[in-house]
C-alpha cells in the first residue's frame, strides 16, 4: 500500500497516462507505418512498395501535383497574408485583436462544413468546380495560419529598430526592405510550415471542391488503404512523412533559435 | 542665416499626447559644437524633446530649426542628425560591420570609403576587429559602442543621445562618460544628451538644461547650475542640498532658523520671503558649540567613502545635512558655520496657494472641482469667478483620498529642514502646495481638506 502511494505521489508518475496515450496513438501507428511500408504483400522485408511508387507514374504524378498545389497555396497565402499581418500590426492593439478574432472565427467551424459551404457558394455563383476552386478552398482554409504568426512577429518587433533605420537615412520603403521584412522572416517560416505541410495531405477539400476530379496525394493514400493496399498505402504515407519532416528541419536550421518567435510552433 | 552661432533653435515648442501636456512652451538654442545635456526626472519631457529633434514625433505647436532650416515637416531620414538609443536598437539581422555601414550604404557611399569609415568609427569606440561579430553576442557596453559608431560614422551635424549609458553598470558608465567626452572633443560636432543622472550631466556637459513637468527650469553651465540654482527644484535635483525658508532682511543680510546670516546676495528688497540653499559640504562643523554661528546635536553619521554624511538637529528643530571628512558621533554637541558666499538665496516661486474658483453661495466656493466650505463672503454674487488664496500650512492631508473634500497625487517633495513642502497634483490637474511635518511618499494619493477659515476669497478682476 505504502509503495502504491509513493508511486502515485511522484510527479513523474503523473505523466503516465500521457505516455501511454502517445505510445498507443502516435508511436505505435508510426512504427506500424514503417513496418508495413517495408513489407511486401507476403510479409517479407522489401523495397517493392517504393519501387512501385517510383515506377508507377500515377502515384508519382499525384505526388508532384500535390506539392505543386501546396506550393501555389502557400505562395498565395504569403502574398495575401503578409500585407494583412502588416496592416494588422499597424492598427491599435484593441482594434487589431478584434480583426484577428474575425480571421480566426471561421476556424471554429468544422473544415468539412466550411468546404461544403464553399461548394454551395460556387454552385450559387455558377462557378466551375475544379483546380481554381481547389486552390481557393485551400487558401481560404489555411490563410489564418499564415497571418497569425507573421502578425505576431511584426507586432512584437522593437519599434526603436524602425526608428533607428529612419534615423540613419532609410526611406519608409527601405525601412521595410532592409529591416522590417528580414526581421519578420521567422513568422513567415512558421506560416509556411503551418500551411505547406497540411496542404500536401488534404483530401477532403480536394474531393469536395473538384467533385473527385482532381486527386491529391492524401486522396491517393486514402484510396489505397480503403482498397486494402495497406503496404503500398503505408509506403506512400512514409514518403510524405519524410518530406514533411525535411521541411521542418529546413525551417529549424534556417532560423536557429528564433523560429519560436512565430508563436504558433 | 541670422544666428549661425546656433545649430539648433527650438521656438515655443509644445507637445501633448492625447490630453497630457508633455512639453509646455519650450524654447532653447544649442550652440554649434556644444555638449548640451537635457536633465530631469523621468516623465519630465526630456526624451520627447529629443524625439522631436530626431523627427520621430511632431510638435503640437512651435518650430524647430536645425542649421538654419525649419525641420517641422522634415521626416527623420532627411534630418542632419543621428541618434544613439537607450536600448541600442542594433539590427539583429546584420553583423557589426553591416550595422555601422547601414547609413553609408543608403547614401550610396563608395564601397572602399565605407570600409575605411567603418574601420575608423570602430577604432574610435575601441571596437577594432569586431566587424564580423554577431551583434547579439556582444555585451551591453559593446553594443552601445557599436550603436555610437553607427551614428557617428554618418558624420551628422548633431548627435542625439537618449540616456545611452542608463543600461550599463556603474564602472562601465564612468568609463563610457570619459570616452564620450573625448569623442565630443575630437569629432567637434554638437551633442545633445538626455539623462536623468545629475552627476553624469555635471561631468559631461558644456551646458545643462534642467527640465521638470515639461518646462525648462534653468539653463546654464554645470557650475552655474550647481552653485546658483534658480529654484528649489533645481537645487534639490542637482546634488544634495539644504533648502530652508528664509527672509531677506535687507541686502546682504538674510534671516533663517531664527538667526541672521550675512550673505552676498542683493536686490531682493527688504523683508522679502526667500528660499536659501546651502550645500552640505559648505557647512563647517566644529566641536566648540559656543564659538560657532549656530549649534546642534548630531543625529546620524554615515561613512560615504570620501566623506561622512551627518544630520545635525538644531534646538529649534531644524535638520541640517552636512558633509565633512571628520566623523562626529551621534549625540555630540557641535557648532556650525557657513561662509556668506555659500548661502545661495533664491526668490520664492510662491508664498501661498492661489486658485481660481466659483462662488456657489455665501458660505461655499467651488475649487479643484469640488465644493469647499468657507466663511461668509460679502459683496460677491453667487456664480462669480473668484480667486481663492490659502497658506501652504492650511491644507490638511488624509491617508484615504475619499476622506478629503478633494484628492490628489503627491508629485514632488521638498525637505525644508523643519518641514516638507509638497506639490500635489489634484484630480482636476491643478497644482496646490502644502507644508507639512508628516512624512509622505512620492505618488501617494491623498485626500485634501482645507479649514473654512483659511480660505481668503477675493473677487477676480479681469
Amino acid at each position: 500500500m505504502n509503495k502504491f502511494v509513493k508511486f502515485f505521489s511522484r510527479r513523474r508518475s503523473w505523466s503516465l497516462p500521457y505516455v501511454l496515450f502517445l505510445a498507443v496513438f502516435v508511436v505505435a501507428p508510426l512504427v506500424l507505418i514503417m513496418i508495413y511500408a517495408f513489407q511486401s504483400e507476403d510479409g517479407g522485408f522489401s523495397f517493392a512498395n517504393f519501387e512501385k511508387f517510383v515506377h508507377q507514374r500515377e502515384a508519382m504524378n499525384t505526388f508532384i501535383y500535390s506539392i505543386g498545389i501546396a506550393l501555389i497555396t502557400t505562395l498565395i497565402c504569403i502574398l495575401l497574408g503578409y500585407p494583412a499581418a502588416y496592416i494588422l500590426s499597424k492598427m491599435r492593439a484593441s482594434t487589431a485583436r478584434v480583426v484577428v478574432m474575425l480571421f480566426i472565427l471561421p476556424m471554429w467551424i468544422n473544415v468539412l462544413v466550411r468546404t461544403l459551404a464553399t461548394v454551395a457558394l460556387f454552385d450559387f455563383l455558377t462557378l466551375p468546380l475544379g483546380e481554381g476552386a481547389l486552390i481557393f478552398g485551400m487558401v481560404y482554409n489555411f490563410l489564418p495560419f499564415m497571418i497569425y504568426p507573421i502578425y505576431n512577429v511584426l507586432q512584437k518587433m522593437d519599434h526603436s529598430l524602425i526608428e533607428a533605420a529612419e534615423d540613419l537615412g532609410a526611406t519608409p520603403r527601405q525601412v521595410f526592405t532592409k529591416v522590417v521584412f528580414p526581421l519578420s522572416m521567422p513568422g513567415v517560416v512558421s506560416g509556411v510550415m503551418m500551411v505547406f505541410m497540411p496542404t500536401i495531405s488534404t483530401f477532403a477539400i480536394a474531393e469536395l471542391l473538384t467533385m473527385n476530379n482532381i486527386k491529391l496525394f492524401g486522396t491517393t493514400i486514402q484510396e489505397n488503404i480503403n482498397n486494402g493496399m495497406w503496404h503500398y498505402g503505408a509506403a506512400l504515407s512514409f514518403i510524405m512523412l519524410v518530406i514533411i519532416g525535411l521541411t521542418t528541419l529546413f525551417g529549424d536550421s534556417d532560423e536557429k533559435n528564433s523560429a519560436n518567435d512565430g508563436g504558433l510552433l | 542665416m541670422v544666428n549661425s552661432n546656433y545649430i539648433i533653435e527650438i521656438k515655443n515648442i509644445s507637445k501633448s499626447f492625447s490630453d497630457k501636456m508633455v512639453l509646455d512652451d519650450v524654447s532653447l538654442s544649442v550652440k554649434r559644437g556644444e555638449f548640451m545635456t537635457i536633465l530631469g526626472p523621468s516623465g519630465c519631457g526630456k526624451t520627447t524633446l529629443l524625439r522631436l529633434l530626431a523627427g520621430f514625433n511632431s510638435a503640437s505647436k512651435g518650430e524647430i530649426s536645425i542649421d538654419g532650416e525649419v525641420m517641422t515637416n522634415v521626416p527623420p531620414h532627411k534630418r542632419p542628425v543621428n541618434t544613439v538609443f537607450q536600448r541600442y536598437a542594433l539590427f539583429p539581422n546584420y553583423n557589426v560591420y553591416d550595422n555601422i555601414a547601414f547609413g553609408l550604404k543608403l547614401q550610396k557611399v563608395d564601397k572602399k570609403e565605407i570600409e575605411q569609415r567603418v574601420k575608423r568609427a570602430l577604432k574610435m569606440v575601441g571596437m577594432t576587429d569586431y566587424e564580423h561579430r554577431d551583434v547579439q553576442s556582444l555585451s551591453g557596453g559593446q553594443q552601445q559602442r557599436v550603436a555610437i559608431a553607427r551614428a557617428i560614422v554618418n558624420r551628422p551635424q548633431v548627435l542625439l543621445l537618449d540616456e545611452p549609458l542608463a543600461a550599463l553598470d556603474l564602472k562601465m558608465r564612468k568609463d563610457m562618460q570619459m570616452e564620450l567626452k573625448e569623442m565630443h572633443k575630437s569629432l567637434g560636432i554638437t551633442f545633445v544628451y538626455v539623462t536623468h543622472d545629475q552627476e553624469e550631466a555635471l561631468t559631461l556637459s558644456d551646458t545643462i538644461v534642467v527640465m521638470n513637468e515639461g518646462v525648462i527650469q534653468q539653463i546654464g553651465t554645470p557650475t552655474d547650475i550647481y552653485n546658483e540654482p534658480c529654484n528649489a527644484f533645481v537645487a534639490d535635483f542637482i546634488g544634495e542640498s539644504n533648502i530652508l525658508n528664509a527672509t531677506m532682511v535687507r541686502d546682504r543680510l538674510v534671516r533663517f532658523m531664527d538667526k541672521e546670516f550675512e550673505c552676498i546676495d542683493e536686490g531682493f528688497g527688504e523683508n522679502t520671503p526667500v528660499d536659501v540653499v546651502i550645500r552640505p559640504e559648505d557647512v563647517y562643523i566644529i566641536r566648540n558649540a559656543e564659538a560657532a554661528m549656530f549649534h546642534g546635536t548630531v543625529r546620524s553619521c554615515i561613512f560615504k567613502g570620501v566623506h561622512y554624511e551627518m544630520f545635525v538637529e538644531t534646538p529649534d528643530g531644524y535638520e541640517i545635512q552636512i558633509q565633512d571628512y571628520n566623523c562626529f558621533e551621534p549625540g555630540t554637541e557641535v557648532g556650525m558655520m557657513i561662509k556668506p558666499a555659500d548661502i545661495h538665496v533664491m526668490r520664492k516661486e510662491r508664498t501661498e496657494n492661489h486658485i481660481e474658483g466659483t462662488l456657489v453661495d455665501a458660505t461655499h466656493v467651488e475649487i479643484l472641482g469640488e465644493t469647499f466650505e468657507c466663511e461668509a463672503v460679502e459683496g460677491i454674487e453667487a456664480g462669480e469667478s473668484v480667486d481663492v488664496a490659502f497658506d501652504f500650512s492650511a491644507v490638511e492631508l488624509t491617508d484615504d483620498p475619499d476622506d478629503g473634500t478633494s484628492w490628489g497625487t503627491i508629485r514632488f517633495i521638498l525637505y525644508k529642514g523643519d518641514r516638507y513642502h509638497l506639490t500635489i497634483r489634484t484630480d482636476e490637474d491643478e497644482d496646490i502646495f502644502v507644508d507639512t511635518h508628516d512624512v509622505w511618499e512620492d505618488l501617494d494619493e491623498v485626500g485634501i481638506k482645507i479649514a473654512p477659515s483659511a480660505l481668503r476669497i477675493t473677487k477676480l478682476t479681469k
